[in-house]
């Protein structure tokens, strides 16, 4: 094995390549910590170059290898599985061009997300997708898992914002994809590799859209007896035909947790949930939507509503959002956070009966989720050194997959499949649908060395029969 | 419990206690000047905290790398501002470091130097001051500009952090009280503090000055001393709580409503003095208030005159940080009739000064302070305000090497300097 690190640190160099066993323990996990996988080694880039020489490098010792941005991906999306090499593109954070009239950037992977919203600032220009953790997630990891964020509502995920890629293949090949243009000539290949989770080469370049920052922007915040009304106010709403720039929910639970912590936006304690609804558009026009989202609110049931009275109350409502996964640190040791979709119109239902299972199961679940999406998000708080409760974890993770899915939902809004969800897919595809899934893969990645046991499910059982006789049941809590 | 009097299970058992805060969230990455220079997960809080994590769970040995990153951070502890989980990583790494000393897995002249400095020159008044009778005697006869072609790289960039040593006279303690002016609101304390008495004497007769201004008495116990910080931060608990003992003691006798202190780095410390020693400091570390927070609390008395300047406030880390005071320095600068509050870039990251960090950590702690001189470059101030000894020292060198034409001061001066020439 030290052939391939002396290989690897003749492209970046001793300083550019980790492989001291305790350097690379850090590296066994993202933001998942129920998976874990150390790897061979992790290696910082700083260029395309440098990407193509050590997939090369891998390549020559029979190495798979991981691209990995900032580790906070929750679906196990950059554990290095079967002793792969960590690519490692936080070196690689340089924005090497903001088209202002044209309105794109074009930036390196390891760029933050928040960052470059922040440097299209001066020219009244934002990049849409806000994943909660996007003061420091990177955008080749937003456009691996085709990341969401609360304004997906309105603006669509991070795969209606790429243009165009530039990918290293598994062969050394680097190829470009797309055009800054957003017109696609042939097979949209750039639609293929957002949300491909880096199973088929790696990113090094992305052409992004941005949007022009609107000219006003309301933001409520209704409270509500329990989450079930909140969810009947979003459904309201989207009947209404409004277009709101997100609606997010956030429970009892969850505020209890957040107002403990440094995000503490004063939300009220008592309340069984809040609804934040926020409205962005052409200034003349938002008062009268806001009239209309607190007469929804209001037939729903809503306790009250407040208007957030400045930018600044603005942000303290979405800093406590943005700050409620890592807040639920207070209620356990881990966190399992959950991701999927339902059709809108029937989260009231689908939200009562994920609360009851995560009561019969007897766990601390709780919810706070992009509810306008039906992209919910019960999260479950947890101590995975009780083997009992971690059970109880999973098998309640598994029964509101199904739930969801009997709906007419899918496994996964925002967050991926992973090595977290890839034993569910049977829930959703059938064999064909998966072989011909695989078979797009081969075309980029014939030998399957980039990410490895990722997205596919591991065993070919029917996973109608029993899911969860199936992969949960054997998470590796230590490699 | 009183960390010097743990042992080792006890202490990785605390460790790991607080390792389980954290979920593994990341918020923490990007505000690490550590995890920005290097982008490494393993120079990154949460890196830090998995890492010492599987130590405690013995899943990995107190090895090399552990003590290399025990020690490469910094300490500013902005990884507690961003963490929504409340993990007390300043206190994990304290912990940790004092495991590291008990390991012995540091080692070196260098070392022994800093073990040294810390035990038998910081604490003692005596031998500080003829120190610093010395470098100013140095100073004085330009022996220093004379010597440095000579001297290596490393003690030249030593020689740029050293401010003028003020000469003897300036030196001299404050009186042990100095009476409020005007209607009296109060009686306090003040740390003076032990490198800071020597080199900032200036900062504290201000501070003094404007405390009496503002109706305060201001006792200065002469028995007082280090505060210990230094030492908690550096692996030796046992010396650190030592100190706080004899703080305890003198401004325990003082009687004061509130004891007032000008050194972030110093106060942060000394409202943990509980954690160290236990009760006998809950009273003590209770009292404790950086003179900003003090004054704006207290309600500032409007200066009379004026200072003209755009000045940008700096965040000293173990003020914003450690004791989460953001708003009141800069409440009190926008009192002072003339002065603009200018914003810049990256007010509330660290300076890269963490103590004696710039001294055993050069390289880091040069590419930590860039990022902030390009801030604050970008702002063009006519002046930076900071209200920590290290910070001051520490920016002052950096403005000198990026050439900006701001002075660098304490806040406190400027507050002086807008009360005018004492009546």
């Amino acid at each position: 094995m030290s052939g391939l690190i002396e290989a690897l640190a003749s492209v970046v160099g001793q300083d550019g390549c980790l492989s001291r066993p305790e350097e690379l323990l850090v590296y066994e996990c993202d933001a998942l910590t129920l998976h874990a996988a150390k790897p061979t080694a992790v290696v910082f880039p700083r260029s395309t170059d440098d990407v193509v020489r050590i997939v090369e490098a891998c390549r020559r010792f029979g190495t798979p290898f991981v691209p990995r941005g900032a580790g906070t991906g929750l679906s196990g999306g950059a554990t290095a599985n079967e002793g792969a090499v960590v690519v490692e593109c936080s070196r690689m954070n340089r924005i090497l061009e903001l088209n202002a009239e044209d309105r794109y950037a074009v930036v390196e992977p390891g760029v933050v997300n928040a960052d470059l919203s922040k440097a299209a600032l001066p020219s009244g220009l934002f990049y849409a997708p806000d994943p909660s953790s996007q003061l420091a997630c990177t955008i080749g990891g937003n456009v691996a898992e085709n990341s969401g964020g609360p304004h997906t509502l309105k603006y669509g995920a991070t795969t209606n914002h790429v243009l165009a890629l530039e990918l290293v293949l598994p062969s050394g090949a680097v190829v470009q994809l797309g055009s800054a243009t957003g017109w696609t000539v042939g097979y949209d290949w750039v639609g293929a590799v957002v949300g491909s989770e880096g199973t088929l080469g790696i990113v090094t370049q992305a052409t992004l859209r941005l949007e022009p920052i609107p000219e006003g922007v309301e933001t409520l915040l209704g409270i509500f007896a329990d989450v079930v009304a909140a969810c009947r106010t979003v459904s309201g709403i989207i009947q209404s035909g409004l277009v709101p720039a997100a609606l997010e929910v956030i429970d009892r639970r969850t505020i209890a947790a957040v107002e403990a912590s440094v995000y503490a936006a004063g939300l009220p304690l008592d309340a069984g949930a809040v609804l934040i609804v926020e409205l962005d558009g052409p200034a003349p026009a938002l008062p009268a939507q806001v009239e209309r989202v607190r007469g929804i609110a209001a037939r729903e049931g809503a306790t009250r509503v407040e208007v957030a009275r400045d930018d600044a109350e603005r942000q303290r409502f979405w800093r406590a959002r943005k700050g409620a996964f890592g807040a639920m640190g207070r209620m356990a040791p881990d966190l399992y956070v959950h991701d999927a979709v339902v059709p809108r119109a029937r989260l009231p239902e689908v939200i009562e009966k994920v609360c009851a299972i995560g009561d019969r199961y007897g766990l601390k679940l709780s919810n706070v989720f992009h509810a306008g999406d039906g992209n919910l998000h019960p999260n479950i708080s947890f101590d995975r050194r009780d083997s009992d409760e971690l059970e109880r974890v999973i098998a309640a993770g598994a029964e509101i997959l199904e739930t969801c899915v009997e709906a007419g939902g899918v496994i996964s809004g925002e967050h991926g499949i992973g090595s977290e969800k890839r034993d569910y897919m049977g829930l959703l595809f059938s064999e064909a649908d998966l072989d011909a899934m695989k078979r797009l893969r081969t075309v980029f990645d014939p030998d399957g060395v980039c990410n490895p046991g990722k997205i596919f499910p591991t065993t070919r059982f029917c996973v109608e029969s029993n899911p969860r006789a199936r992969g949960y049941d054997r998470v590796p809590l230590e490699s | 419990m009183d960390p010097a009097r743990q042992s080792s299970t006890e202490r990785w058992r605390e460790i790991l206690e607080r390792s389980l805060d954290c979920v593994h969230c990341g918020l923490c990455l990007p505000t690490c000047p550590t995890y920005r220079e290097t982008g490494r997960e393993i120079s990154s809080p949460r890196g830090r905290i998995y890492l010492l994590r599987g130590v405690a769970e013995g899943r990995i040995p107190l090895a090399a790398a552990v003590a290399e990153e025990a020690y490469l951070c910094l300490g500013c502890r902005a990884c507690e501002t961003a963490c929504p989980s409340g993990v007390r990583f300043g206190s994990m790494l304290e912990l940790s470091r004092a495991e590291v000393e008990v390991a012995q897995l540091r080692s070196g002249w260098a070392r022994r130097l800093e073990g040294w400095a810390l035990r038998s020159l910081v604490p003692h008044r005596r031998r500080l001051r003829l120190l610093f009778d010395l470098l100013a005697a140095v100073q004085r006869l330009r022996l220093d500009r004379l010597a440095r072609p000579l001297l290596p790289r490393r003690l030249r960039e030593l020689h740029a952090l050293l401010p003028p040593i003020p000469p003897k006279r300036d030196r001299r303690p404050p009186p042990e009280i100095v009476p409020a002016r005007g209607e009296r609101r109060g009686r306090v304390g003040l740390l003076t503090g032990c490198i800071a008495a020597e080199a900032f004497g200036h900062v504290n007769r201000a501070t003094l000055r404007v405390l009496a201004r503002n109706g305060f008495e201001v006792v200065v116990p002469r028995d007082q001393g280090c505060c210990g910080a230094l030492h908690a931060h550096g692996g030796d608990p046992e010396t650190a709580s030592e100190l706080a003992r004899r703080n305890v003691a003198a401004f325990g006798r003082a009687d004061v409503e509130a004891i007032v202190v000008n050194s972030a780095g110093c106060g942060a410390a000394m409202r943990e003095a509980n954690a160290w020693i236990g009760s006998e400091a809950e009273a003590f570390a209770a009292k404790v208030r950086d003179v900003s927070e003090f004054l704006d609390a207290a309600g500032l008395q409007p200066p009379g005159g004026r200072f003209e300047a755009r000045v940008c406030y700096d965040d000293p880390c173990h003020l914003v940080h450690g004791q989460g005071v953001a708003e009141a320095p800069r409440n009190l600068l926008r009192q002072i009739p003339g002065l603009k509050l200018e914003p810049h870039d990256d007010p509330a990251g660290c300076c890269g000064a963490a103590g004696i960090y710039n001294l055993t950590h050069r390289e880091m702690s040069n590419a930590v302070l860039d990022r902030k001189l390009r801030a604050l470059a970008a702002a063009d101030p006519d002046v930076i305000a900071t209200g920590n000894p290290g910070c001051l020292m520490q920016l002052r060198a950096g403005a000198a090497r990026f050439k900006l034409r701001a002075r660098v001061v304490h806040p406190i001066e400027l507050l002086d300097a807008a009360y005018g020439p004492d009546a």
